[in-house]
């Protein structure tokens, strides 16, 4: 029988219970989740094929991606994307954002569902239409003749210097509306006054912006730069539809060759190093962003 | 203090970048609308064509399962773990959510690999639960992250009033905690339907059976086996994507929110 004591404590005292509330979930994200992180680490030290026996090799798959050209290339790729995942619709956003919240416009509500659309659309119909936008004969060319420079027109898609930046590009389409609606949202929340003290002193727009709107922002900008840096980072199914890494190995990513090298190279360990590595890299952009965050906003 | 001119500058930007997001979309549904590429079907047949010829009818019904079943357990199951993080204090409390944060950051890729191998050697690979079990460890990740800063939030009066009352902590979760968490429960049903519905890399490894596959997948081999022209797969894609953008119009508050709250996943 349980002591009266306990069936009466209030919350905030030491309850045993609570193991049992946390068992079922625990349990499924040990077995399909921890478990399999774990073996990832294993797998990453040995060479294997997916069906012989594995030969131990130490950390000779975490050296080859440095050492391996293709894969120092997918790590290049992959801070290209984060530009135009990150960067640009960081920039963009804020300076859409602030033209947007300086004068309140009617519609920003229709506005805001619109800009935020793409993100609730799954990542292969939109590799989908982009794939066709970029075709040989799909609407980019179809604008680029209409405008009268036929000679740019070409498979975008198959260039070999130009696949990454149109790959990434769709990054930028995708990522843009998700990070001006949430600045948007910090900069509603600024004080007016600090708007009117700054005009007192004389601050036009550029100014005001500098002095009043970024350092307010400042929260929402980590938060924005961490999940639009991680999307970079994790773009798989896109790449997977658009190019499968092509030309060449122009348009390889790291979570690409996580799946490559697995699935249709069988190599398995050289596989869950780079997925051992990812993981390791978005841990620490994640640290390092919300540090940055943390120590310039006293919230 | 605004003038004119910047007020409809403002308008004309608005109108740019709506457009420019909704272009690509456009796209693919004009297209879905027009001529067929063998010319026997348009408009609303092209959707019946490719629903035949594409077999979208199966993967549609496979994604519904899943999604369903995905939501209900990783719901359930992240109620029950945030109840006991944001209510309750016990050994390890710090530590072991730690350990479920670890989880909202980790990427499917590093997973994948050794889970495919693993379930192989099980016989599990090509079964619902090896599409299904993954996703809810990782919606239970960050369910359970979502539920924990809800109760933490404003449920200690409830709680205690509950207790004085003498009901259970069963009771107190059930009947006094959750009715009041509502719209929490529904953001995080909505956001993890999503994600669900929207998955590709753990169908895509763990299912090689055509009547096993998700729509997102079947789209994407629908793409690679039909060269015939684009009308009947911007047709499919538009199926594809029209169940969580329904969704969103009519909740885009909750996916909104949640996708901006809950900033961790993504």
């Amino acid at each position: 029988m349980p002591s009266p004591r306990r069936t009466a404590s209030p919350p905030g005292e030491p309850r045993r219970i609570a193991y049992l509330y946390l068992l079922p979930g625990f349990a499924v994200y040990a077995a399909f989740l921890l478990y399999p992180l774990l073996r990832s680490v294993q797998l990453s030290l040995y060479d294997w094929d997916g069906l012989t026996l594995g030969r131990w090799v130490g950390l000779a798959n975490y050296r080859e991606i440095i050492s391996d050209v293709g894969l120092r290339a997918a790590f290049g790729h992959a801070l290209v994307l984060m530009v135009f995942f990150a960067v640009v619709p960081v920039c963009v956003g804020l300076l859409l954002a602030s033209v947007l919240n300086r004068a309140k416009v009617r519609g920003l509500a229709f506005f805001r569902t619109v800009v935020f659309l793409p993100q609730v659309v799954a990542m292969v119909v939109v590799a989908v239409a982009w794939r066709r936008i970029y075709g040989p004969d799909g609407s980019l060319n179809d604008l680029l003749r209409a405008i009268g420079l036929d000679s740019l027109a070409r498979g975008w898609l198959g260039d070999y210097a130009l696949a990454l930046p149109a790959v990434g590009f769709v990054g930028t389409w995708f990522e843009t509306g998700l990070v001006t609606v949430l600045l948007l949202a910090g900069m509603g929340r600024i004080n007016g006054s600090l708007y009117e003290a700054a005009r007192l002193d004389g601050a036009g727009p550029v100014r005001e912006f500098l002095a009043v709107t970024l350092p307010s922002v400042r929260g929402e900008i980590a938060v924005a730069s961490t999940l639009t840096v991680i999307a970079a980072l994790r773009t798989f199914d896109l790449v997977y539809v658009t190019t499968s890494g092509g030309p060449g190995n122009s348009t390889s990513v790291p979570s690409y060759e996580v799946y490559h090298r697995a699935f249709e190279l069988g190599r398995v360990g050289s596989a869950a190093a780079i997925g051992v590595t990812l993981t390791l890299v978005i841990l620490a952009i994640s640290l390092v962003i919300n540090r940055i965050g943390d120590r310039e906003t006293t919230r | 203090m605004i003038s004119r001119a910047e007020k409809s500058a403002n308008y004309v930007i608005l109108l740019a970048f709506a457009a420019f997001a909704l272009a690509p979309i456009l796209t693919v549904v004009q297209s879905a609308f027009g001529p067929a590429d063998a010319g026997e079907s348009s408009g609303f047949g092209n959707f019946a064509e490719a629903w035949r010829i594409g077999h979208f009818g199966t993967y549609l019904r496979m994604s519904l399962s899943v999604s369903v079943f995905v939501v209900v357990v990783s719901v359930v199951l992240s109620i029950l773990a945030g109840f006991a993080f944001g209510t309750m204090r016990f050994r390890g409390s710090g530590p072991l959510f730690y350990v479920f944060l670890l989880g909202i950051m980790m990427p499917s890729e590093a997973i994948v690999v050794p889970l495919y191998f693993d379930l192989r050697t099980l016989g599990l690979t090509d079964t619902f639960w090896a599409v299904v079990l993954p996703q809810v460890a990782q919606s239970v990740a960050f369910g359970t992250f979502w539920m924990r800063a809800y109760f933490r939030a404003g449920s200690r009066d409830i709680v205690e009033a509950g207790r004085l009352d003498g009901a259970s902590t069963r009771r107190i979760l059930w009947q006094l905690l959750v009715p009041l968490a509502r719209p929490a429960i529904v953001t995080m049903t909505v956001l993890v339907f999503m994600w669900t519905w929207n998955e590709f890399l753990i169908p895509l490894v763990m299912v090689t059976d055509e009547n096993l596959r998700t729509a997102p997948l079947g789209l994407a081999f629908f793409q690679g086996q039909y060269s015939q022209g684009f009308t009947l797969l911007a047709a499919g894609a538009v199926i594809v994507a029209t169940p969580v953008v329904v969704l969103y119009l009519f909740l885009q508050r909750h996916f909104i929110a949640g996708m901006l709250e809950g900033a961790v996943r993504e």
